[in-house]
């Protein structure tokens, strides 16, 4: 995106930078570039047992927070509480929010936005011209600390965010862009919000314990299927199996999410 | 609740009020709108066997069997097209042509209208019940999305997929579905469908 706007720069000058520089501001300022790499999700993929490659992408620094997802339905009223097609969105979506049209004191304005559906998060990040993340992009940020790219085979990096697992659900949600950023910047992947991810559909794993490594291979077509490659990271599995369980219209108290680009 | 029953009635009376319009001036009246839980509030362009691009609201007006497949997949894929036929197998000819069905690829990159043909060709389906076709790949994952089927494309470019038949109501309202995909129809699903085309 940088890249993309230095050109037009250059060529207006000096008069318009300013202008041109706060939109690029703008921009770059709300998404982190993640450098690609190879990658070995929690998941073990039989169709790829040396690991995922991510190729470089960029990753909102923050989740959206209620402010910006009004500031959306003000763009897009279809989207409103009031008007969504049922099949988009079930019976709870916003159902947080005082109104179709206002936040009120359960949904701060600069709290994340919950009570989504994959469907609502999908158009968002699209009216923005950017996608939700996959998967393997979410995991592979979420891998890091405030210091190391991959983290997760430290024991304190685990008790961190296991820790967050011990809070009440019914504590009010912090706000956004109060922990520390990783190593990329960006800030809040665990310890806030569940984040819907583009193929959260992909993640055919039963969340049951019983049954982790081992999925009910009647229920899928053909191989490849999931199984839990590192269940000392219960932190992340805990996600696959929250992701797992939903439905495209589904919303809950803690499902958020942020928004990714591919690189240009 | 009152809320919401009294906006459907102020809805339904501008609708009918729109309609007398239509009627008094003589234009073809427009479909009436579609049910909040309709599949069909997904705009989907799709592709089919015949290389006819329509969005897949040209399949209102009659119940319909829908499910998700790929033409290349060897195990499952072909039971998906086995199960529908073993369903229109215990209706009477008479319901036959009341049932729609309409399996979609979720392969779009490879299931051009070729690919879509050859499985119709193969299978002796009857084009006139039977639609075969792709959306565009970035649907995909939304029409999977609000007919409730998981996938995963693997490296190989092989699905990992869950199997569904799912009946819709001529206006795209779930009525029922069954995981349960070979030639034994699930009876109950049976019984739905012949609900749904009277009788």
């Amino acid at each position: 995106m940088r890249a993309r706007l230095a050109a037009p720069l250059l060529v207006l000058g000096l008069v318009v930078l300013p202008l041109a520089g706060l939109a690029a501001g703008a921009v770059a300022g709300r998404y982190a570039g993640i450098p690609g790499g190879q990658f070995k999700s929690v998941l073990g993929y039989e169709d790829a047992k040396n690991g995922v490659r991510v190729k470089t992408f960029a990753l909102m620094r923050k989740p959206v927070t209620n402010a910006e997802f009004l500031a959306f339905l003000g763009r897009h009223p279809e989207w409103r509480r009031d008007r969504v097609a049922g099949v988009f969105a079930e019976s709870r979506y916003l159902s947080h929010w005082a109104g179709p049209d206002t936040l009120g004191p359960n949904a701060l304005p600069d709290r994340p936005v919950v009570w989504v559906s994959w469907f609502a998060a999908e158009a968002y990040c699209k009216s923005l011209d950017a996608r939700l993340p996959t998967w393997n992009e979410w995991e592979y940020a979420a891998a890091a600390d405030e210091t190391r790219v991959d983290a997760r085979s430290d024991p304190a990096w685990r008790e961190r965010i296991l820790g967050w697992y011990a809070r009440s659900s019914k504590d009010a949600l912090p706000r956004v862009g109060l922990q520390s950023p990783n190593v990329y910047g960006v800030q809040d992947l665990h310890g806030l919000v569940w984040e819907w991810t583009e193929d959260a559909s992909s993640l055919m794993v039963d969340g049951d314990n019983r049954n982790q490594g081992d999925p009910d291979k009647g229920k899928f077509c053909g191989a490849g299927a999931l199984s839990m490659n590192d269940r000392e990271n219960y932190a992340v599995l805990m996600r696959v199996a929250m992701l797992s369980s939903l439905e495209g219209r589904d919303a809950t108290a803690n499902m958020g999410f942020r928004c990714a680009r591919s690189a240009p | 609740m009152k809320q919401d029953s009294m906006k459907r009635l102020l809805r339904g009376l501008a609708a009918t009020v729109l309609l007398g319009f239509a009627a008094i001036a003589g234009a073809a009246q427009p479909a009436p709108a579609l049910p909040g839980d309709s599949i069909y509030q997904l705009p989907l362009p799709l592709t089919d066997s015949n290389g006819q691009t329509r969005d897949w609201r040209a399949l209102r007006g009659k119940p319909r069997l829908v499910s998700m497949f790929y033409t290349s997949c060897q195990y499952i894929c072909p039971l998906i097209v086995e199960s529908g036929k073993a369903v229109e197998r215990q209706l009477t000819p008479a319901q036959q042509k009341q049932l729609g069905v309409a399996l979609i690829s979720m392969d779009p990159a490879r299931d051009d209208p070729a690919a879509l043909k050859k499985v119709v060709e193969q299978r002796k389906l009857d084009a006139a019940r039977w639609t075969l076709a792709s959306p565009r790949a970035d649907d995909v994952r939304a029409v999977a999305g609000v007919l409730g089927i998981r996938y995963r494309q693997l490296a190989d470019g092989e699905f990992n997929h869950s199997s569904a038949l799912i009946l819709v109501d001529a206006d795209g309202r779930i009525l029922a579905r069954t995981e349960k995909i070979g030639s034994q129809p699930d009876p109950d699903f049976v019984a739905a469908v012949r609900k749904a085309v009277g009788g």
